[in-house]
């Protein structure tokens, strides 16, 4: 079964090549039914191939179909191949059974668009990329999916192009994921030039085994870190993921949770031996990075008023908690909680999706309200969403989180610290969300009162809720939309049981399922906390957690439901702290006048030079045409002047005779 | 008696030959006349190889002149031809007006 990995990526390349000749005559709804098919046969697929590989023998879990050599180019050579190992299933399993759920999703939410089978056509190449990305044996296969998914992102944040900030908002993302590109792409050159080769299996091998030098480990490392922090949004390329809000509410749900943002922790914990033989300083670097990632997305979150931007910067913080793991050789832990945020994060960027959709396009929470009264099932969805980032237990987010903060305490108090704060704070803004959006006093009937329905966005029909003075009443989704929200509620219920941490409470068998699972791939660079004092004292770690998420839902309930306190939002974290605009002013003035000083270098200097030695020449060749006289006489006098010059040093100088 | 004819004489005519022929390509500005200038030139070196082949023994003197007699009359059917379409158009032509290429 497992030599047929390739099917994977296959059953979407299929449906992206049908949809794109045939995607207008298949029309609304056959595009999305042949797509939303083809995602879930991937995931029939990866099931089929993750029960061959657990029924194999640990170590023979790692299996590469080479397809054909894409790249032989002198001694590089580059396969088309693909890697069907622990990690890349566990990856593809997720990817492509949440995309599947998002497809299905999408039918519902995208009904009436005009431009619905384009919608899948990206959709599908999307997952084909991740795909693509997350099977590839080397670097240059996985680059492949990586500028894939780079691509996707740009074409649908942008999908509603017409409308100018979507279109900005697509080129941000596109332009800031280049940033982090060329790190891949010089780690990729590093690692061609150091050990010959840029598959995988040799350059963990070599790391494991000793040959690959420390400081070319580190610039790999780096290099490889560079490229993630781009393409997860991590500081300081963070900047285009709350603005990739302006595609369609499923692109958000797709990109925050299935694919894109997770390749780069992918990336980091696939090249896991490198990092461990790398410098000292690369790990704390990562694990900074994300730990202040994590913690800085948490205070903007706090002041956000847009539902969908809420979601978006806590998807940066649940990623700089990932960033935090694999920094503290937590690969296990960085995996499982990618696995639970994506279905967390599904599911609340679909629920958030059922609301704007039900409320007539209205992204604003500040009016909202009470819809838990109009939205049922939406509103219990998000609630479970809600419990399981909040990290209470036994919801899904609550056991992963646990375990990232475990390693970060075994690596260094101050990471802890900065965890359990953003722990609290996820909780409050969260809660506040919940709050705002379901709960508290309905200030959308004002709104249509005063005639202010927002107009649909363009692509979307009137809903039928409109009343005849524009008055409009939230409505419930329809089951297409609200099949995928149960189904991924019940993963986030139950997510957590991929990795249960060993308390005594529950069988053995049931703990560290996923650790063992993933044992092959990351034997080498997990961390070994087992003789650490914060092993010892996970019962206390757990109920500290919990003290946090509980601390945090109280004081957000406090304040947002019974009005105990005025709501502490200041404007430095509604704006982000300023981060967009400091990069604003920076490109738009130090960075204008460098970008100026530059061209005028490239015109005097470097122009000068390459005018002005051809003007030298043409000057100096006019000089020298001048004795082309034409006669022939001069020619043939000059020949014998020269035969006469040449006999004569023959003559005298040569003495010939 | 008459003296024997040395080596040295003819290589003195053939020298005599060459220079009266390089002369007048210098001078004339007819191109018929240059071009019997050159065949002059020509002559005058054949005239030099047969006198030294003789003069040494070698035969290798002797084959050179067969090379440069068919190279000649090849030429001479270039040349003339040239020379012959060049008048036909510029009746009169002198070389000197032939300075197309000028640079």
């Amino acid at each position: 079964m497992t030599d047929l990995v390739w099917l994977i990526p296959a059953f979407p390349l299929f449906g992206f090549v049908t949809i794109l000749l045939f995607g207008r005559r298949l029309g609304e709804p056959r595009a999305g039914h042949l797509a939303t098919a083809m995602v879930l046969a991937s995931f029939a697929v990866s099931v089929a191939v993750f029960f061959d590989l657990l029924g194999r023998p640990e170590d023979d879990r790692s299996q590469v179909e080479t397809l054909f050599s894409w790249v032989p180019v002198g001694t590089l050579r580059v396969d088309m191949a693909f890697l069907a190992d622990p990690l890349s299933i566990t990856m593809c399993l997720f990817v492509t059974g949440i995309s599947s759920l998002i497809h299905l999703y999408s039918i519902g939410y995208m009904h009436g668009d005009p431009k619905f089978s384009k919608f899948f056509l990206y959709l599908n190449l999307f997952v084909l990329s991740m795909t693509v990305l997350v099977l590839g044996e080397n670097l240059l296969v996985t680059f492949l999916g990586w500028e894939g998914v780079g691509t996707c992102s740009y074409l649908l944040i942008a999908f509603w192009h017409t409308r100018e900030s979507a279109a900005t908002a697509g080129k941000k993302a596109f332009i800031t994921n280049r940033v982090g590109d060329w790190g891949v792409m010089l780690a990729m050159f590093l690692a061609f030039s150091s050990i010959g080769s840029i598959s995988y299996s040799v350059l963990n091998n070599n790391a494991e085994s000793g040959l690959l030098a420390e400081t070319t480990a580190t610039g790999i490392a780096v290099l490889l870190f560079v490229g993630a922090v781009g393409k997860s949004a991590q500081l300081p390329l963070y900047v285009w993921l709350p603005d990739a809000m302006e595609g369609p509410t499923p692109v958000s749900a797709l990109i925050h949770a299935a694919t894109m943002v997770t390749a780069g922790v992918f990336l980091m914990v696939r090249v896991n031996p490198v990092i461990t033989v790398s410098a000292d300083w690369v790990g704390p670097l990562i694990a900074w990075t994300g730990a202040i990632t994590a913690l800085f997305a948490a205070t903007i979150a706090l002041a956000q008023t847009d539902i969908k931007r809420v979601l978006a910067y806590s998807t940066v913080s649940q990623l700089g908690y990932m960033f935090l793991a694999v920094g503290t050789g937590a690969y296990v832990a960085a995996i499982f909680h990618m696995v639970t945020h994506a279905f967390f994060k599904a599911l609340l960027f679909l629920g958030s999706g059922s609301v704007i959709h039900g409320m007539n396009d209205e992204q604003d929470m500040r009016k909202m309200g009470k819809l838990a009264k109009f939205m049922p099932f939406t509103a219990a969805t998000f609630i479970v969403g809600w419990l399981a980032i909040a990290g209470v237990p036994p919801f899904a987010g609550f056991w992963s989180k646990d375990e990232i903060l475990l390693f970060a305490l075994a690596d260094s108090v101050p990471l802890y610290v900065i965890g359990i704060v953003t722990a609290v704070l996820t909780a409050f803004y969260m809660t506040r969300q919940v709050v705002m959006t379901f709960y508290g006093e309905a200030k959308w009937t004002s709104l249509a009162n005063e005639d202010e329905a927002p107009t649909p966005a363009e692509g979307e029909p009137p809903v039928e809720t409109h009343g005849a003075h524009g008055e409009f009443k939230p409505h419930e989704s329809p089951p297409t939309m609200l099949l995928p929200l149960v189904v991924l509620a019940g993963l986030s219920i139950v997510g957590g049981i991929v990795q249960l941490p060993a308390l005594g409470i529950t069988p053995d068998r049931w703990e560290h399922k996923l650790e063992s699972w993933l044992h092959p791939v990351v034997a080498f660079g997990e961390a070994d906390i087992h003789d650490t004092w914060a092993y010892d004292n996970k019962t206390l770690l757990i109920g500290i957690a919990v003290a946090c998420a509980v601390v945090g839902i109280a004081a957000a309930w406090a304040v947002y439901e019974r009005r105990r306190a005025s709501p502490f939002e200041p404007e430095l974290f509604a704006q982000g702290w300023h981060f967009d605009q400091a990069i604003s002013w920076f490109m738009g003035n130090p960075g204008r006048k460098g970008f100026e000083g530059t061209v005028l270098f490239d015109e005097k200097v470097v122009d000068g030079a390459v005018d002005g030695a051809a003007v030298a020449i043409r000057e100096t060749a006019g000089e020298v045409r001048k004795g082309q006289t034409g006669y022939l006489r001069q020619y043939a006098g000059l020949i014998a002047v020269g035969a006469v010059l040449l006999l004569a040093w023959f003559v005298i100088v040569r003495g010939l005779f | 008696m008459i003296a024997a004819i040395e080596p040295t004489w003819y290589l003195l005519l053939g020298a005599v030959l060459f220079g009266v022929g390089a002369f007048g390509l210098l001078v004339r500005r007819n191109p018929l006349v240059m071009f019997m200038c050159i065949e002059l030139m020509l002559n005058a070196v054949n005239l030099t190889f047969v006198a030294l082949a003789t003069e040494l023994g070698d035969i290798n003197g002797q084959t050179a002149v067969f090379f440069v007699l068919v190279v000649a009359a090849a030429e001479v059917v270039v040349g003339l031809s040239i020379i012959v379409s060049i008048l036909r158009g510029r009746p009169g032509a002198t070389a000197d007006d032939l300075a197309d290429l000028k640079g």
